[in-house]
């Protein structure tokens, strides 16, 4: 099949930017989309070009590394997808797609479709995680945990930090990312000492690092690749009541 | 190049707490004077940087991926194995032991093996405490499975993503001492080489692949925790960015290479469908449990899966290997579907693949069972293939998956250059000539938590801190021969990709030193490679700048590594005359056409000195003794 593509093409974080077309002609439909982004990159390259920059590495939908918006779209047409994972079949012979990165300015484009989503690990080491040193953990079975917990605090933690929620949401908010996060650790009795404390410095990281606010939209679950539910934020607003009602009267922890 | 593993003394269940006491401490107070690197942040890099900025060192830790999350690790699916004996099915440290020492064809260090069955217990706990969503029973206790043909089961697993779990809980853990400030990271920055002065490592250079800016960074010791080089093979079930580069540059300065030939090949993986093809996806193995495998008796026979009838179909597992049938060990398995498809009976659009075929299995159980069992494996198989598992019969090829050989360390899993050290897959690790499934996980987290950690201060006891400095004249050669480097790839100005020159490698590596490696092929490929090399640096085109990000300019130093490194290994292949695991030499097999060892030739590991760019590389041998494990032959008939 052939497609036309309008790439969205930028040469440095403070270079501007602007579309550029091109032709991804005998397309297979088993290519997966960034086997198609390869041929069409190994075309530009003979001819003399500069290939389209976006990130990848796993290819199977785990990483995260990948992720730009087709069409508008986080990830391109498929649920549950991300664009590594996306085959060509899901197009049609003659489509014309629009490639941009995620825009958000707390995610500057580095190149191309290329995108900086480091202040998502500035927001893990805000608190999330659960303090401890390496050895002093007790025996893993002493403490049981309900299936049940165990398979939620899964779910949550299935998140792999690709950024298309902030890239789907009209805020360019970050919270369900942060909620996932939060839920995951929330779930289990391991997570628990520190449940009010890791809220509060985690919301206040997605502030600071400029993340708008929630507001309700619910965009940024249908744009997860991984079925991440907005649950999650009510969940991470409940502990956030708490943890700001409580700490005002008791510091957390005690 | 003395090749000393500096093993403990005492009975192998004591060496590690013998060493524990014997080695030389830090004084706490002392530690943050020392400045570490780690380069790599997946499961072993990741764990160990955490674990030793915990301790009080002051660590900076590298990743060329944008966030420690982004490692390799992350794809990990089956699970980790552990000698908890939860399932009270005769489960013990000694025979998790016994089982990698036998799995790895007796080509591994004992002393080493023994050391990774005990801390496998810690791991479980520590990861557990991080809030790793681990299976669980319904009484709340953890589940296991069993996996890799092990008679017990001691696997633990997160649903079918293990390694996510995991690098989640050790990325946490890193991140928490970057907010504490024992851990400084660097992320997208690539090792390009390490500093050796007067012998000894005393730093790294970096590229920053954000802003092109060339770094050098000085430290006490360096750890490699840079993964495993599958992808010279080009298709691999590796990620993309997997690569060599950090261990070749390593052993371009003095680290010994041992057992390069040594990689792992995996049964089920979905077969390429195009030349365009980037990666090959893996599919749990667990497949065979209940799948069977055959081909169409005849090679013409082209009609679709379903309509070959019974009697033209030859489940050749089953009728090669009555009491093992689909489940024979990973080798077995692919070699024999590499043979098949040779000799003309594969499947698919390519004919690349034997069928993996649940109509039976669907019979027996129903169509519910079997989807609970795999139904995630069959959507990732649709989504793929855009073919349903349930309707026809899977195409499956084995793939490059893990690579046993690594930079040759002691029992401190030091390097041959004092200083460096190697951890995770980068290391020729404990797996001898063939890794037993769900071992990966363990080995590289008990390198990363439990061993490096307090190895280390063995020898840094002996230096004096922040005796290294990035003035040295060292650091501005290293600099120099960087950049220069770099520079030479961006004025190639020919005509091909780095991608057409590493897939024809990848190619040459998979023809001839792959799953079956003959003298004969193993000397072309030697004729070849260099061939191959001395036309990339004439026509490969690498597009822009040293300035700012360029994935091409990426791409083509990881090829420009592996087009040196591919040479060693088939040297390894050729010189190890002898089959013995995943080395698998036609001139030696028992009569039922099994891997022959030559124990009394080569109970040894080979480890390689480098004399040079396309000069024959030196080899040396460590000899490996087996007190505790009688050498067996193994046999699946
Ligand atoms: C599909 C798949 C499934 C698997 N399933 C299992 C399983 O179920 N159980 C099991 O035990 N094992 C499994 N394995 C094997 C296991 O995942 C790996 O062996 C293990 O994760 C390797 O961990 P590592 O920390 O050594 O390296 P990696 O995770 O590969 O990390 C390497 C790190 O080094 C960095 N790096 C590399 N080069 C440089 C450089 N030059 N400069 C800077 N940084 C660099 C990378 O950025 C990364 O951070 C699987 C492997 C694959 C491919
Ligand atoms: S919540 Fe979903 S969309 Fe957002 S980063 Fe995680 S996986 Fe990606
Ligand atoms: S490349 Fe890893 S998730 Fe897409």
């Amino acid at each position: 099949m052939d497609l036309k593509l309008k790439v969205w093409r930028q040469s440095g974080p403070d270079e501007a930017g602007g579309f550029v077309a091109y032709d991804a002609k005998e397309i297979s439909p088993d290519m997966s989309f960034l086997e198609m982004l390869d041929v069409v990159n190994e075309r530009i390259l003979e001819e003399g070009g500069d290939p389209i920059a976006f990130d990848h590495d796993c290819r199977e939908g785990i990483c995260g590394s990948c992720g730009m918006m087709i069409d508008g779209v986080p990830h391109g047409p498929k649920s549950m997808t991300t664009v590594c994972q996306l085959h060509m079949r899901s197009f049609r012979d003659g489509d014309q797609l629009t490639l941009e990165p995620w825009r958000a300015s707390s995610f500057p484009v580095l190149k191309d479709l290329y995108v900086d989503r480091t202040p998502f690990d500035r927001i893990i080491a805000a608190g999330g995680y659960i303090s401890v040193r390496t050895g002093s953990a007790d025996e893993a079975n002493a403490e049981p945990i309900r299936k049940k917990d165990a398979d939620a605090a899964f779910d949550a933690a299935a998140c792999i930090g690709c950024g298309a929620c902030v890239a789907a949401c009209p805020n360019a908010s970050a919270m369900l990312f942060t909620s996932a996060k939060v839920a995951h650790l929330a779930h289990l009795p391991q997570g628990q000492t520190e449940r009010y404390t890791r809220v509060l410095d985690m919301v206040e990281t997605h502030d600071t690092e400029g993340f708008g606010n929630c507001t309700n939209h619910g965009a940024c679950q249908n744009a997860c690749p991984k079925g991440i539910s907005v649950d999650y934020i009510a969940q991470l607003n409940r502990d956030l009541f708490r943890a700001t009602v409580t700490t005002a009267a008791d510091p957390v922890g005690s | 190049m003395e090749l000393n593993a500096r093993i403990p003394s005492g009975p192998v269940e004591k060496k590690w707490e013998n060493h524990r006491f014997e080695m030389k401490l830090v004084n706490p107070a002392n530690k943050r004077k020392y400045d570490v690197i780690v380069v790599g942040t997946g499961l072993a890099g990741a764990s160990a940087a955490a674990t030793m900025g915990e301790l009080g060192y002051n660590v900076h830790a590298f990743t060329h991926h944008e966030s420690p999350r982004r490692a390799h690790s992350i794809a990990a699916q089956g699970g980790i194995n552990a000698a908890k004996n939860y399932q009270n099915d005769g489960d013990s440290v000694y025979r998790l032991f016994y089982d990698t020492v036998k799995g790895g064809d007796f080509r591994s260090r004992e002393a080493n093996v023994y050391r990774l069955a005990e801390v496998s217990l810690n791991i479980i706990d520590q990861a557990v405490a991080q809030g790793v969503p681990f299976a669980r029973e319904y009484g709340g206790k953890l589940a296991n499975r069993s996996f890799g043909g092990a008679q017990v089961s001691r696997t633990f697993y997160a649903r079918g993503q293990t390694g996510q779990q995991l690098l989640l809980g050790a990325y946490q853990a890193l991140e928490r001492q970057v907010r504490a400030g024992t851990v400084t990271m660097h992320t997208s920055k690539e090792m390009l080489d390490v500093v050796v002065i007067d012998g000894v490592a005393k730093g790294i250079v970096t590229r920053d692949l954000v802003t092109g800016v060339i770094e050098r960074h000085a430290a006490d010791a360096v750890v490699l925790a840079t993964g495993g080089y599958s992808n010279v093979f080009f298709l691999s079930t590796n990620a993309q960015k997997c690569n060599v580069t950090a261990t070749w540059r390593a052993h371009r300065r003095g680290a010994g290479f041992a057992n390069p030939c040594f990689t792992q090949i995996h049964p089920t993986c979905i077969p390429p469908s195009g030349e365009y093809q980037s990666k090959l996806t893996l599919m749990s193995e667990s497949l065979r449990n209940d799948g069977r495998i055959w081909v169409p008796k005849d090679p013409e026979d082209k009609r679709k899966g379903n309509d070959i009838p019974e009697d033209a179909r030859d489940y050749y597992l089953e009728r090669l290997y009555p009491s093992f049938g689909n489940l024979t060990p990973r080798d077995i398995a692919s070699r024999r579907a590499k043979e098949m498809v040779d000799a003309g009976h594969g499947v698919g659009p390519m004919e690349n693949g034997v069928f993996l075929d649940f109509k039976h299995a669907i019979e027996r159980l129903g169509k519910d069972r079997v989807s609970e069992r795999y139904g995630n494996l069959f959507e990732m198989y649709e989504r793929i293939t855009g073919e349903d598992p349930y309707d026809r019969p899977m195409r499956i090829f084995p793939a490059p998956h893990y690579t046993m050989g690594g930079l040759w360390v002691d029992y401190d899993l030091m390097t041959t250059v004092p200083g460096l050290f190697a951890a995770g897959e980068a290391n020729f690790s404990d797996h001898g000539a063939n890794r037993l499934g769900a071992s990966a996980l363990m080995q590289g987290l008990a390198d990363g938590y439990f061993v490096v950690p307090l190895t280390i201060g063995n020898y840094l006891a002996t230096v004096t801190p922040g005796s290294a400095d990035t003035d040295h004249a060292a650091f501005a050669d290293v600099e120099k021969d960087v950049k220069q480097r770099q520079s030479r790839l961006l004025d190639v100005d020919g005509t091909r990709s780095a991608a057409s020159f590493h897939r024809e490698l990848g190619r040459i590596m998979w023809e001839n030193c792959g799953m079956v490696r003959t003298a004969e092929g193993l000397r072309s490929a030697l004729q070849r490679i260099p061939e191959l090399r001395e036309e990339f640096w004439r026509d490969v085109r690498v597009p822009g700048t040293g300035e700012g990000l360029n994935p091409s300019l990426e791409q083509a130093g990881r090829v420009a590594d592996f087009l040196e490194f591919a040479e060693v290994m088939c040297w390894d292949a050729l010189t190890r005359d002898e089959s013995c695991g995943a080395h698998y030499r036609p001139e030696h097999v028992t009569e039922e056409g099994e891997a022959r060892r030559d124990d009394e030739n080569f109970a040894h590991s080979a480890v390689w000195e480098f004399m040079g760019v396309g000069e024959e590389p030196r080899r040396h041998t460590e000899p490996l003794e087996f007190p505790n494990v009688p050498p067996s032959q193994r046999s699946y008939k």
